[in-house]
């Protein structure tokens, strides 16, 4: 299935997500990373950490409602692939995230950023894997 | 409450900008690493902006002594690379190239109404559990270490 090609919208998105993880460390010191906040929601430590979270999220969750209140059309989602490989690939994320502390938001945006030294590794192991998977499940399993 | 409205507000900020720049169509995530066929080189530019803002963004801020609603920056020091950030890492690249989603792309595609983001972030929290007792830490509501 071919996608558009969106230099620009992508680039302005990434504007957005970068200005989101410099207000989320302005305001609370803490790195935009989305693992962690989620795991922070499922696996409650105390409550003050577990308010912010939760509104948050409020907010990333509202937004592709207010583009469709903004525009008149709601933005892009094509699932290619069927339920079962969501899920599988849902549990792999959720276990690497873990393990390797980080996923795009907290090791690709903010990590990179910071030039830790454990992003700059993690970063190009999971594009490297990612795009390995995508490769042998499409032309050499043929999915 | 002012904390809670200003972290509500980065979070929209932060799921308009998944939203505008694609990040939340799994079809667009898989055409970026689908290299030998059907490229789709978008996400580059996605991660070339967040990244160009939060360097320089990051490097401001540090120059506050506190952040504006907590007493302190809490921000990892580790600079231990070990088999356990790699394997997780290498990991988490397959399950992103398996499913086209990663957690900061369906959070805000929750909001979309879709069954299929829903499944995903459910699949992602029993990875977490399962990760969680695998590390030896509870499950509970009650647990003591992130």
């Amino acid at each position: 299935m071919e996608t558009a090609f969106t230099p620009f919208a992508s680039f302005g998105g990434g504007l957005l997500i970068g200005l989101a993880a410099v207000l989320l460390m302005l305001g609370l010191g803490r790195i935009f990373g989305a693992t962690g906040i989620l795991s922070g929601l499922i696996f409650p430590e105390r409550c003050p950490e577990f308010a912010w979270r939760a509104t948050l999220v409020l907010g990333m969750v509202m937004a592709p409602g207010l583009i469709f209140l903004a525009t008149g059309a709601w933005p892009a989602l094509d699932v290619p692939v069927s339920p079962l490989i969501i899920a599988i690939g849902g549990v792999i994320v959720g276990l690497g995230a873990s393990f390797g502390s980080g996923c795009t938001s907290g090791h690709g945006v903010c990590g990179l950023s910071r030039l830790s030294l454990r992003s700059l590794v993690a970063v190009p192991t999971f594009m490297a894997t990612a795009a390995i998977t995508v490769f042998v499940i499409r032309h050499v399993i043929g999915a | 409450m002012m904390k809670l409205i200003y972290a509500w507000a980065t979070g929209l900020v932060f799921g308009l900008g998944i939203a505008i720049s694609g990040m939340m169509n799994p079809a667009k995530v898989l055409n970026f690493f689908d290299i030998a066929d059907t490229w789709d080189l978008s996400l580059a530019f996605v991660m070339g902006g967040a990244v160009a803002v939060t360097f320089i963004g990051y490097r401001l801020v540090w120059r506050r002594a506190t952040p504006l609603f907590e007493d302190r920056f809490q921000v990892p020091n580790s600079n231990v690379i070990d088999a356990r950030l790699v394997g997780g890492s290498a990991l988490f690249g397959i399950g992103w190239g398996i499913a086209g989603f990663c957690p900061g792309a369906a959070i805000p595609a929750l909001g979309m109404g879709r069954w299929e983001v829903a499944l995903f972030l459910g699949a992602v929290g029993l990875g977490l559990a399962l990760a969680r007792i695998l590390k030896g830490q509870s499950i509970l509501p009650r647990s003591a270490s992130a």
